[in-house]
């Protein structure tokens, strides 16, 4: 069971929260001409590496923010939560 | 090499089994391999045998940073399927069927292929109609599908709860009669001997720590154990695609997750083929020890770890506790995960790379096992041939870019949501 601290909330149980996915994808900007080659990196490309990941949660069954956290894939320990708009 | 036989069975009893020779060698690497797949699972394995039993291409190596078999194909719940909608993943998996029923013949080794059927549950008039639908594509491919109403249902698995007031009643399922299971680590032993036999060379406990390139073309790769030339390299890694691909400045349509799977306590016989029960995210077979072997979600956040969470399995097998109360009796035996190549659409890439003589075998998700010989086939023909067979043409790499996806879900890009 994963104990993850929600910025908002504290620490609570991973079930209450819902994943979604890796934090540090950009949407290629608007109203640019943007090629094919930027989004597919923003639609399908994953780095998804071993260890450190930044990835966003939602405290779904909580106060229903969504948020950042660095987590590591391999051990599953977080080392920090952040609000969306603050840098991790 | 020795066949495997009930003579060699019989003459090897007189010497209390102490003379029989080992099923492949365990040399050091040579300076230059004509081919060089790294990967010592399934598909890896099955790849160097069609290499060398299809292609004559014998000066192969088969790189592996554990043991063979260490994998996902010794972890998986050894489910043989060709159940797809899609074209080109129906023909794929049905020609992979067909190698399938004669694997132990041609391997000389008891993969123990039982093909005793899956059913996939249905809960709604709508759900009933998708599995009319999805079995008359099938059927159009070639693939054996039947639909089954809620008594013909009963027939094959009277113990489910059948009652009115369950939250997913049983309206019927899908049947593929030609489905089943095999024993996994015989499949990666049989192909391991038989490519060790015709001269591939296994080579275990031996990393791979970078990739030599020279105008764009591949000339060999940086191990553990020292540099090994190549001229052609395939990538046969599954859960850690996304770690070599990192090695080649590549950013791949996949995720890695881990899924797991369980098995309790063995009882009597009284399942027989594969049952999935989607609505409830669980699916159960029987193994012949009689072993219930369970599975289901994903853990739910990329990892790497090769062992999973506790909220799944609770998860997981509330929902099959739903499905077949009895299962409440049972102790449960042993858990484990293993890390899943989660790929954008649900189907595998096998292709080329941008990279001359590179060549990527990925994206199995959580269905690799049962595309094993199939898997090996059309890579070694790619390889072999530096262009894809007409069976994996569609498994192609920039179906990502022009929008050719194969969404056998529909599920999107969530891929920790399948």
């Amino acid at each position: 069971m994963l104990h993850i601290k929600c910025p908002y909330c504290g620490i609570r149980s991973q079930n209450e929260f819902a994943y979604g996915g890796d934090a540090s994808v950009k949407r290629p900007e608007l109203n640019k001409d943007v090629p094919d080659k930027e989004w597919d990196d923003f639609v399908y490309n994953r780095k998804s590496l071993r260890g450190k990941h930044i990835e966003l949660w939602h405290h779904v069954s909580g106060c229903r923010q969504w948020f950042k956290a660095q987590r590591d894939t391999a051990t599953h320990e977080i080392f920090k939560t952040a609000t969306m708009n603050e840098e991790i | 090499m020795q066949k495997y036989s009930v003579f060699s069975l019989i003459k090897n009893a007189f010497s209390d089994h102490m003379n029989w020779e080992v099923a492949w060698k365990d040399p050091t690497p040579k300076k230059e391999y004509d081919v060089i797949i790294i990967g010592g699972g399934g598909h890896g394995l099955a790849t160097a045998y069609y290499l060398a039993k299809e292609h004559k291409i014998t000066n192969v190596a088969i790189i592996e940073k554990g043991w063979i078999g260490g994998g996902n194909v010794g972890r998986n719940t050894t489910i043989i399927r060709s159940n797809f909608m899609y074209d080109a993943n129906g023909r794929f998996n049905e020609f992979g069927m067909d190698l399938w029923r004669n694997l132990s013949q041609e391997l000389n080794f008891n993969v123990m292929f039982s093909p005793r059927g899956i059913i996939n549950l249905a809960h709604s008039d709508a759900q009933m109609n998708a599995y009319a639908r999805r079995g008359n594509s099938m059927r159009l491919n070639g693939i054996d599908a039947v639909l089954l109403g809620r008594e013909e249902v009963k027939k094959h698995i009277p113990m489910a709860d059948f009652s009115d007031d369950v939250r997913f009643p049983i309206f019927g399922g899908l049947m593929q009669p030609s489905a089943g299971t095999a024993r996994h680590d015989a499949v990666a032993w049989g192909y391991a001997r038989q490519a060790d036999s015709m001269g591939v060379d296994i080579i275990q406990h031996c990393e791979v720590e970078g990739f030599n390139i020279t105008n764009g073309k591949i000339t060999g790769v940086r191990t553990s154990k020292g540099e090994i030339k190549a001229k052609k390299v395939g990538l046969c890694v599954a859960g850690s695609t996304n770690i070599l691909a990192e090695k080649l400045n590549m950013t791949l349509p996949i995720e890695t997750h881990c899924l797991q799977a369980c098995v309790s306590e063995p009882v009597k016989p009284l399942l027989d083929g594969v049952v999935t029960f989607g609505a409830g995210h669980f699916y159960i077979s029987q193994s012949d020890k009689g072993e219930m072997v369970m599975g289901g979600d994903l853990d739910g956040y990329n990892s790497y770890a090769q062992r999973g969470n506790l909220p799944t399995i609770q998860h997981v097998l509330t929902g099959g506790l739903a499905l077949f109360p009895f299962l409440s009796r049972l102790k449960m035996l042993r858990t484990w995960g293993g890390i899943m190549d989660m790929s954008m659409d649900g189907s595998p890439i096998i292709d080329k790379t941008h990279i001359d003589g590179l060549y990527l075998n990925c994206g199995w998700c959580y269905g690799g096992f049962k595309s094993t010989p199939v898997s090996g086939w059309t890579f070694a023909h790619t390889i072999a041939q530096d262009r894809p067979h007409e069976l994996n043409s569609e498994l192609s790499l920039n179906r990502f870019s022009t929008g050719y996806l194969l969404d056998e879900k529909g599920i999107g890009t969530k891929t920790w949501v399948g």
